[in-house]
């Protein structure tokens, strides 16, 4: 049911929202209400593993059953009597129906994509970016000068089953040659998309716009082409909005139709269903916007982990399709190594035990910790998945100065030679999103994971998505911002509290630094020492003034040796000051290390158990 | 504490069928030809579809090789687009100054000139096509014919869906190899028997006996689990995300339970066990993500060989429903479900959810999240 919004007022009056996410894992349905004062706030949420498996195979059903959890908790009535999963249009004001209802998705296993440029750091980088940002996972990407011989990046490609292909390169009116042969390799793989073997693979072109036409007559006959704005008109600007609002309006009309159940799905939403990264990215660039603030966020999911940055007005988007916590978990403790991960338990496991549980979870996706050691576990994982992907962002996050968009020569050349442009120091926000971050059984368990997976630094709030609804969020403001961010605000961002950390190395206790927070009523006091962690109970919504010194070997944010004045906020977990140096590293001896890991998690609350005591 | 009489937020199990209708698509990787027609009864081994997929494609850079602009490559072409050209044929020619000089394009592979452009200099030169063709996979009736695409074909047969598998289809008498489905199928039982059969084993192989079962010429093996790293001792790598199928392996092992030591369920053991000496058709093609597909038993039967039941995977979870307990630490248990509280509860890693109380085959009665149970008719 496409509903028509034609004015403020209409939108106005939405009385009671809901919105879905139909994960690559789990339904998750959410139910938003305009209060009495006119104001927004979350009511209600249901979940429901996402049926795309048999024997039902059609995503309505889970999306159905996550739907009427919200029914039994809530009282309101939702769904339509019917055997098809409908949903009741208007809210009748009182106990039933629905006056908007808008979803994200990524089951499918979301939009899968292979991008094709000519210059590898700058045409590539740039479709990548604008593929990345629109919710994509790129399958692989292709430049004329990538090295790879023309046959076999023919080769590479004919085996690849994309839902689509962008092509981009050459400046507007520059030689065209380069992309032509681009086009030629393309033709030549002639690759299938994954869905279905009837419909034409569509190929959106964002390169040289005078190539369009040698473009549109070269592959027209095997591909749907649909050409749009250059992504680098001239050298120094980058322009990746056309190319991502052309992706996401195929993604609807091709991909999703694909799916099991998809048309079902696009049949009851009021507005388009938007990819799970571009709502949460959405959500991510308004805090942002909103806080004036440098982010970086994570969505940590079953299949994916994407890491996101707003970092002085840049937005990055970065995606490891195959880090995740349920599907590809396993893919984690093949990357991370099993030294890596049971670096951060403070139990003994046998190796096979730990293979065979990770295993056992990456084939039953949806099962979740019932056992303390089982969580801790996922935990470790967890920071594991994020470093990783954490690792591929800041290959990604690679521009130097210059707006969002505009990107001058002299940044291209020094991209070259720098890493990231994120320094940890400056970034004021980390937000975490995803099941596991979200769902943490105590918040400071989420508050730790960030904490380490990012090495944070400096001076920098936490945050975590109270019940992973950013992906709703996103969606729905794009009909309703104002609605989007009063529950983003009221009750969605869960404020954890800040990490104080000093950063630098020294010898085991030695202190290295001084910490004194003030409150209206408290001022707390102490000597920082080296490989300690410690929680102030800074409650939600105080304020403290906050006065660092560190040693003159460590810095908290503003350079070695230098003192830090400012005023932080409380949070549900409190202040965290993080006295264990940076680069953050953890004893060799296992047993040294679990006393270690055992010490910290207990000074911070973070698990039922006290220093030393056995799991 | 107040019940739920039923819930929708379950985990839908694995089918373990005496009897059921399978139907399997046979569906070519490109339009081709579909060689049976509906209502046709079909062989295992039929060849029911073909197709062709296209060569692979050589791109040479003529222009640059001629040293011409590529503007002047059409005037040099000496064969047509389209037209066929044998490995090392010269395709484009063009003399030098007076004639004192001679540049050659030679062909680098057999097959068709598919484009040339006046843009790039570039020619493409495509390899002729590869014959493709699909069997019956099981025996059965036609029961459609979807274009030039697939087709499908219909059986009576005894089903059992794994949770993983490696290796492709493969096709066998099906052979017991242990007493009990508790117990490890020991190298020693596998042996020259096991030729060409698909072997079934009890809890767990150790990788000798698999092994063995290779050299032996098994076309598969069926156990309750394996240990998660035995799996890169078989293949020579680590497996990351559960999306197999192509493994270049000379039998395919399916686990009906999971990682680790895991009785194999009885109900799916005893099906195997009567139906010991039947032709079956297996796949170890797992996929645990969009359009999940587990691996498969499939055992042909006569109409008269069937034993009809009634299916719970389509049913509600509720009261007395058979479940698997699929996570630690009674992973693997089966049981009941003896209630569905409707209130949110917390379990030992301090998580709310909601949960079931099953009481397991021991008697035992435990707490388990209703995310960690799936419907299992044991």
């Amino acid at each position: 049911m496409q509903l028509t919004l034609t004015s403020q007022q209409n939108i106005e009056n939405l009385r009671l929202i809901l919105a879905t996410d139909v994960g690559s894992t789990t339904t998750k349905a959410r139910l938003f209400k305009k209060m009495e004062n006119g104001e927004y706030r979350f009511i209600s949420s249901g979940e429901a593993p996402t049926t795309v498996e048999k024997p039902f195979e059609d995503v309505t059903v889970g999306l159905k059953n996550a739907i009427r959890e919200i029914e039994e908790l809530s009282g309101y009535k939702l769904l339509a009597e019917s055997t098809e999963t409908s949903i009741l249009m208007p809210f009748n004001g009182r106990d039933a129906g629905v006056d908007l209802y808008v979803s994200t998705s990524s089951a499918g296993g979301g939009l899968q994509m292979i991008v094709a440029g000519v210059v590898k750091t700058m045409t590539t980088e740039s479709s990548e970016r604008a593929a990345l940002g629109a919710g994509a996972i790129i399958m692989d990407s292709l430049s004329i000068d990538d090295g790879i011989p023309l046959h076999k990046k023919i080769e590479k490609l004919r085996f690849l089953r994309p839902d689509m292909i962008l092509l981009a390169g050459g400046t507007d009116g520059g030689t065209k040659t380069h992309v032509l042969e681009m086009a030629e390799v393309i033709r030549a793989a002639e690759p299938k998309p994954r869905f279905g073997v009837s419909y034409r693979l569509p190929v959106v072109f964002a390169g040289n716009k005078v190539a369009a036409p040698d473009i549109v007559s070269m592959l027209s006959e095997k591909f749907f082409v649909k050409v749009t704005e250059n992504i680098r008109p001239v050298l120094e600007i980058e322009n990746v909005e056309p190319a991502r609002n052309i992706i996401h309006e195929i993604f609807m009309e091709h991909v999703m139709s694909h799916a099991p159940g998809y048309e079902k799905l696009v049949k009851l939403v009021s507005v388009p269903v938007m990819p799970t990264p571009a709502g949460e990215g959405k959500m991510m660039r308004t805090i942002a916007e909103a806080y004036g603030i440098n982010v970086l966020g994570v969505g940590l999911g079953g299949a994916t982990t994407n890491i996101y940055s707003v970092y002085e007005g840049k937005f990055v988007r970065s995606v490891s399709a195959n880090l995740g916590m349920s599907y590809s978990i396993g893919n984690v403790l093949k990357s991370a190594g099993v030294k890596n991960i049971v670096r951060w338990l403070p139990f003994e496991i046998n190796e096979s035990e730990l293979y065979d549980r990770v295993g056992n979870k990456m084939i039953r996706p949806t099962t979740i910790p019932q056992t303390l050691e089982d969580l801790m576990i996922e935990h470790a994982i967890a920071r594991e998945a994020i470093r990783l992907g954490f690792q591929h962002h800041k290959s990604l996050a690679r521009e130097l100065k210059g707006v969002h968009r505009e990107r001058t020569i002299s940044d291209v050349f020094e991209q070259e030679v720098k890493e990231t442009y994120i320094d940890m120091k400056k970034i004021n926000m980390i937000i975490g999103t995803g099941g596991l971050l979200s769902h943490t059984p105590r918040r400071q368990q989420a508050a730790l994971i960030l904490i380490d997976a990012f090495q944070a630094e400096g001076v920098v709030r936490l945050t975590v998505d109270s019940a992973f609804m950013m992906p709703h969020l996103g969606v729905l403001s794009t009909v309703h911002p104002r609605a989007a961010l009063e529950v983003l605000e009221k009750d969605c961002l869960v404020r954890l509290g800040t990490a104080v950390v000093f950063s630098g190395t020294s010898e085991k206790d030695k202190i290295i630094g001084h910490v004194q927070l003030k409150t209206g009523s408290e001022t707390y006091s102490l000597d920082v020492r080296y490989g300690e962690l410690y929680c102030i109970p800074i409650g939600l919504n105080v304020k403290a003034n906050l006065q660092a010194k560190p040693e003159s070997d460590f810095d908290v944010g503003v350079g070695k040796g230098k003192t830090v004045s400012a005023t932080l906020d409380g949070g549900v977990v409190g202040v965290i000051i993080d006295g264990r140096g940076r680069p953050l590293t953890l004893p060799e001896e296992p047993d040294e290390r679990k006393r270690l890991l055992l010490k910290w998690f207990s000074a911070i609350n973070a698990y039922p158990l006290k220093v030393g005591e056995e799991i | 504490m107040s019940t739920t009489y039923s819930t929708h937020a379950y985990t839908p199990g694995l089918r373990v069928c005496w009897c059921t209708s399978v139907r399997k698509e046979r569906r070519l990787p490109l339009p081709g030809e579909v060689l049976v027609r509906k209502g046709q009864t079909v062989s295992q081994d039929q060849i029911v579809a073909r197709t062709e997929v296209p060569g692979e494609v050589q791109i040479v850079n003529a222009a640059s090789l001629l040293e011409i602009e590529p503007e002047e490559l059409e005037r040099c072409m000496l064969k047509k687009v389209g037209e066929m050209v044998e490995k090392d044929e010269i395709i484009a020619f063009r003399k030098g100054f007076f004639g004192l000089t001679k540049k050659y394009v030679k062909s680098p592979i057999r097959g068709k000139i598919e484009y040339f452009s006046g843009t790039t200099g570039n020619v493409s030169i495509r390899a002729e096509p590869t014959k493709i063709e699909i069997d019956a996979y099981i025996p059965g009736n036609v029961v459609e014919t979807l274009s030039n695409e697939a087709v499908v074909i219909e059986t009576k047969a005894a089903l059992i869906e794994g949770i993983f598998g490696i290796g492709g289809e493969r096709k066998g008498e099906i052979y017991i190899g242990v007493e009990d489905p508790s117990e490890e199928i020991s190298p020693e039982n596998v042996n020259e028997r096991c030729r060409g059969k698909i072997v079934v084993g009890g809890s767990t192989a150790s990788f000798e006996a698999i092994k063995r079962a290779a050299d032996f010429g098994a076309r598969g093996l069926i156990v309750g689990g394996l240990e998660f790293k035995q799996i890169k001792e078989i293949l020579g790598y680590e497996i990351g995300v559960a999306i197999t199928g192509h493994e270049n392996l000379s039998l395919t092992i399916i686990l009906t339970e999971g990682f680790g030591r895991l009785e194999m369920a009885k109900k799916t053991f005893n099906i195997l066990k009567t139906f010991e000496g039947y032709n079956a058709s297996i796949n170890g093609a797992t996929q645990i993500r969009a359009g999940v597909i587990r691996p498969e038993i499939i055992i042909p039967l006569q109409k008269e060989e069937c034993r009809e039941e009634a299916e719970i995977l389509s049913s509600s979870l509720k009261p007395g429903t058979k479940v698997r307990v699929i996570r630690h630490p009674y992973f693997g248990c089966l049981g009941r479900v003896v209630d569905l509280p409707i209130e949110i509860d917390c379990v030992e890693a301090e998580c709310q959810v909601r949960v079931a109380v099953v009481e397991l085959q021991n008697g035992r009665k435990v707490k388990v999240p209703r995310a960690n149970i799936e419907l299992f008719d044991w």
